[in-house]
């Protein structure tokens, strides 16, 4: 039998210790998943890139965003936008995952383990914002075959990336809250209703000027959009910039939302996860 | 003397309109297995829920491993084991990796969490499909590795919900012997189940539980004697002839004669079995009835509960 040692974690160091160590192994699970299944990973790359493919290719020779005439510029306009619009999608993934987890009993498992519980949900935020960054390492690789150029600064390209990160971080809690809320993962699939208008009514493939007024008026105050744009003019790609204020303070609106987001629903997937108790 | 490793007074728990606890108790002595029997719905899960710190309950007392469950949840976490009704282990990893995975969470450093993951592989014979992944693995491979992934700790409590349910007669005799196993060196099992073979073949005491409540705390051979005997029962070819047949066991019966006309059918308990049958199946000739079926029964869980819950509403 093996004898127990005595509590690791009683100092707030030692607990704090500890706690890190729990993400990590949480982190490490989820890398093994994606060396183990790259399948799946490349099925959920598969969405954004024949997207890509059919906007660039499909529509948008009939696409004039620029005012100079269809096709022109589309790729500059529709890449940044796609590089949001997958980050947009991205809480789909995080919300199917924590689902799971649930349904499974994974989550309860571990929560009558003596680790910080916390790790599933931290651990899983960082495993999905990791994630991610492999998501657009690989569009950006993509977008650069295809003829798409970021025309700014490193530090300006870099920033936008950031930027993108930040609103994949804040909807990670959107994910999980919504993980946590769903009666099982069946319907965590059905997300994607909810995921597909999020994404696309935004200025992601047409700017929100060209819609009927009451749904552009949505698609511009959508913190997809104002990622999408902020990010344009990082990339110093055309950006079609109407009159909101969202949209003549892009990288300000950029910013802030991701804050706003996070703090509504951090605070509600931490009550969800403590309520699980009840 | 005894140890009592669980010890649960008065539970109660409510959700929303309806009560899943209602005063429930139970204790359990070191190294012994502890059955929770009882219908769907009847507060088994939430027992053991409560019991492995995953949910708070309103009023009574609860300790395990001598702490208390409420307000020293992680000390009890640290002598727990749990396996609830799913199998709580990621398919996607092999065994070893969810072993030693798990082996980190209960806070191992890397080569311990190694060593004892081996360990556990030889112990519940799956050393051969270490390195394989989950996904692959039979029902009751599954179940073994996930008693192996609650079995890090070496806990002085294991918690087993449904084990068995889902599981092939050989997956159910995989699992039965590792439980065994495990009581044999000293570990408390509570376990949930709507089998009464398994129980009787694992628990030391079963508590029968419904609608929250204890109903019957006992051995199996107790339990099994309260169930009530065997029962004899005649199934009419015609039903005009169920009066006549209903008289004849109930010349041998030893309890109540129950008639039922849509299954054209009398049946009663009975004491000796076997004399039981002859003189019915003799009389049955005498009178030349036809009967369609005569035989014996042993009570079913349903008919046992049934039985159990009418002597309770007394």
């Amino acid at each position: 039998m093996t004898t127990l040692a005595p509590l690791p974690d009683e100092t707030l160091a030692g607990r704090l210790k500890w706690t890190l160590h729990d993400y990590r192994a949480i982190v490490g699970q989820e890398f093994t998943h994606l060396v183990r299944q790259p399948v799946n990973f490349a099925w959920q790359l598969g969405f954004p890139i024949v997207m890509v493919l059919l906007f660039v290719y499909v529509f948008g020779s009939a696409m004039d965003v620029t005012g100079e005439g269809a096709g022109v510029d589309y790729v500059a306009y529709a890449m940044p936008g796609m590089f949001a619009m997958t980050m947009a999608f991205g809480f789909t993934n995080t919300a199917w995952a924590v689902a799971e987890a649930k349904q499974k009993g994974f989550i309860d498992r571990v929560r009558s383990m003596p680790m910080a519980s916390s790790a599933v949900v931290v651990g899983r935020n960082i495993a999905d914002t990791i994630h991610a960054a492999v998501d657009l390492f690989v569009l950006f690789v993509i977008a650069l075959v295809i003829g798409w150029r970021s025309e700014g600064t490193f530090w300006e390209t870099l920033g936008a990336f950031a930027l993108l990160l930040w609103l994949r971080f804040a909807l990670i809690w959107v994910g999980v809250w919504l993980g946590l809320l769903v009666k099982s993962v069946d319907q965590a699939g059905n997300l994607f209703a909810i995921a597909f208008p999020f994404g696309m009514v935004s200025s992601v493939f047409t700017p929100p000027e060209l819609m009927p007024g009451w749904l552009g008026a949505i698609a511009a105050w959508n913190p997809v959009s104002a990622t999408a744009t902020a990010i344009r003019e990082l990339f110093g790609n055309p950006a079609a910039v109407g009159s909101s204020w969202p949209e003549q303070h892009a990288l300000t609106a950029a910013i802030l939302w991701p804050v706003i987001i996070t703090a509504i629903f951090l605070p509600l997937g931490v009550r969800k996860f403590q309520n699980l108790g009840r | 003397m005894p140890t009592t490793t669980v010890e649960a007074s008065n539970l109660g728990k409510r959700f929303k309109d309806t009560a899943a606890l209602d005063g429930f108790s139970i204790t359990a002595e070191a190294g012994t297995v502890l059955g929770l029997l009882g219908p769907n719905g009847a507060g088994k899960t939430t027992t053991v829920r409560i019991l492995s710190t995953l949910l708070r309950f309103d009023t009574g007392s609860a300790s395990v491993a001598g702490f208390d469950v409420s307000r020293d949840a992680r000390q009890v976490r640290r002598r727990i084991g749990l396996t609830g009704q799913q199998t709580a282990v990621d398919e996607v990893l092999t065994a070893r990796q969810n072993l030693i995975l798990f082996g980190k969470l209960f806070r191992l450093n890397k080569s311990r969490a190694g060593e004892r993951a081996d360990q556990l592989l030889t112990q519940f014979g799956l050393t051969e499909a270490a390195n394989r992944q989950a996904k692959g693995f039979s029902g009751g491979m599954k179940r073994r590795l996930d008693l192996a992934a609650s079995m890090i700790l070496a806990p002085q409590v294991l918690f087993l919900d449904e084990p068995t349910t889902g599981l092939d007669p050989a997956g159910r005799r995989e699992v039965w012997d590792a439980v065994e196993g495990l009581a044999a060196d000293g570990t408390t099992v509570v376990l949930t189940t709507h089998y009464l073979d398994e129980a009787d073949r694992l628990c030391d005491r079963i508590a029968v539980i419904d609608h929250g409540r204890n109903l019957v705390d006992d051995t199996p051979a107790g339990l099994k004697r309260r169930m009530g005997a065997d029962r004899l029962e005649i199934i009419a070819a015609d039903p005009a002839d169920l009066p006549a047949l209903r008289e004849i066991i109930a010349s041998v019966a030893d309890g109540d004669t129950v008639l039922d006309e849509g299954a054209s059918s009398v049946s009663a308990p009975v004491k000796d079995p076997v004399p039981a049958l002859t003189a019915a199946a003799t009389a049955v000739q005498d009178k030349r009835l036809t009967v369609a079926d005569i035989g014996l029964r042993r009570p079913t869980l349903d008919e046992a509960f049934l039985e159990l819950i009418a002597k309770e509403d007394q």
